[in-house]
């Protein structure tokens, strides 16, 4: 019992050892790996171009990963290879659009038409409330009509 | 009367965007490069590997650069119109061969007939990225100080030779 515990617990403590010895490579490349995804996820694929390049199998966004993969090695930062492609495939390949001049009816287009909509329901429900205080009020028979109607004793109207 | 109109005035607006958004053509994404310098490079040629190419060689003349491939299937469609081009001599054209094999750029050109004066060779496709190619055919007009001025995206077709890129050339060509 005392031997099986013992070694339940240095096999515990040599575990990470073991793992350690062969992570340290991998947890480079994970950590660029991660970073080329990261910048990857923020481009455009411009063959399938509702996918960014981190998503897309087309033979272009594999090169440009390969692409951003050597820039990041080398040193570059995030921006300078978002600026770098921008500088060959235009605006577009940015998956998120600049806010820009030409962008501002992109961006702020929706919020204008929810203010419009709101704007729209603020006169309609005053159009409405103003409608309703200027109805004639009932007069004394109505009202004993409108009574019975909703007790549940109405006959109808006699003919 | 009302009630009808403002439904009918919305249907015929969604329809006018509709139809506008059905012309569109969402694949040509314009380059940022037009009017800028044409990016350098210097690559070996496709049909002799000991020389090289390289867009300063072309200083002083207004010249085309055909982005091809030997697996690029909308290639061959513009390819009797190249060749037809590079007979009528009024602008030289080059090639660039982007990520291909080289017997089998070289069995293409053999077979199509080569309207190239000469054809960069563009293995790895960092050439085509510089350029900002990300389809193939791409065609780029460059003038004598070596901008870019014009880049057809897909295949070269009569109406864009007869309307954009011969009249182009020929005023490029006037230009000093």
């Amino acid at each position: 019992m005392q031997n099986k515990l013992l070694f339940s617990l240095l096999l515990a403590l040599a575990l990470p050892l073991a793992h350690a010895g062969e992570a340290t490579p991998v947890a480079s490349d994970i950590a660029l790996e991660e970073r080329v995804m990261a910048v990857s996820a923020e481009l455009r694929c411009l063959v399938c171009q509702n996918q960014t390049i981190a998503d897309s199998h087309a033979e272009l966004a594999i090169d440009l990963r390969n692409q951003v993969r050597e820039k990041l090695r080398q040193g570059m930062s995030e921006q300078e290879i978002k600026d770098y492609m921008v500088a060959r495939y235009g605006d577009f390949v940015l998956y998120r659009p600049l806010i820009k001049r030409n962008t501002w009816l992109l961006w702020f287009g929706p919020f204008l038409l929810l203010i419009l909509a709101f704007g729209v329901l603020v006169v309609k429900l005053r159009q409405r409330r103003k409608a309703m205080q200027q109805a004639p009020a009932l007069s004394a028979d109505e009202h004993a009509r409108a009574e019975s109607l909703l007790s549940g004793t109405d006959k109808g109207v006699q003919p | 009367m009302n009630r009808f109109l403002l439904p009918l005035v919305a249907f015929i607006v969604l329809v006018i965007f509709l139809g506008v958004g059905l012309n569109l053509k969402p694949r040509e994404v314009p380059s940022p490069l037009i009017d800028k310098p044409a990016p350098a490079f210097r690559v070996p040629q496709l049909h002799e590997e000991t020389k090289t190419i390289a867009p300063e060689d072309m200083r002083g003349k207004v010249w085309l650069l055909n982005v091809w491939a030997s697996w690029c299937v909308t290639c061959r469609q513009e390819h009797p119109l190249l060749v037809e081009l590079a007979r009528q001599n009024l602008v030289p054209i080059y090639g660039l061969n982007y990520k291909d094999k080289r017997e089998a750029a070289i069995a293409w050109l053999t077979e199509r007939g080569n309207p190239y004066i000469a054809t960069a060779y563009d293995l790895e496709g960092n050439v085509g990225i510089d350029w900002g190619v990300y389809g193939v055919p791409e065609t780029f007009v460059i003038d004598k100080l070596g901008i870019i001025r014009y880049k057809q995206i897909g295949p070269v077709t009569p109406e864009a030779l007869r309307d954009k890129i011969i009249p182009l050339v020929k005023e490029l060509n006037g230009a000093k």
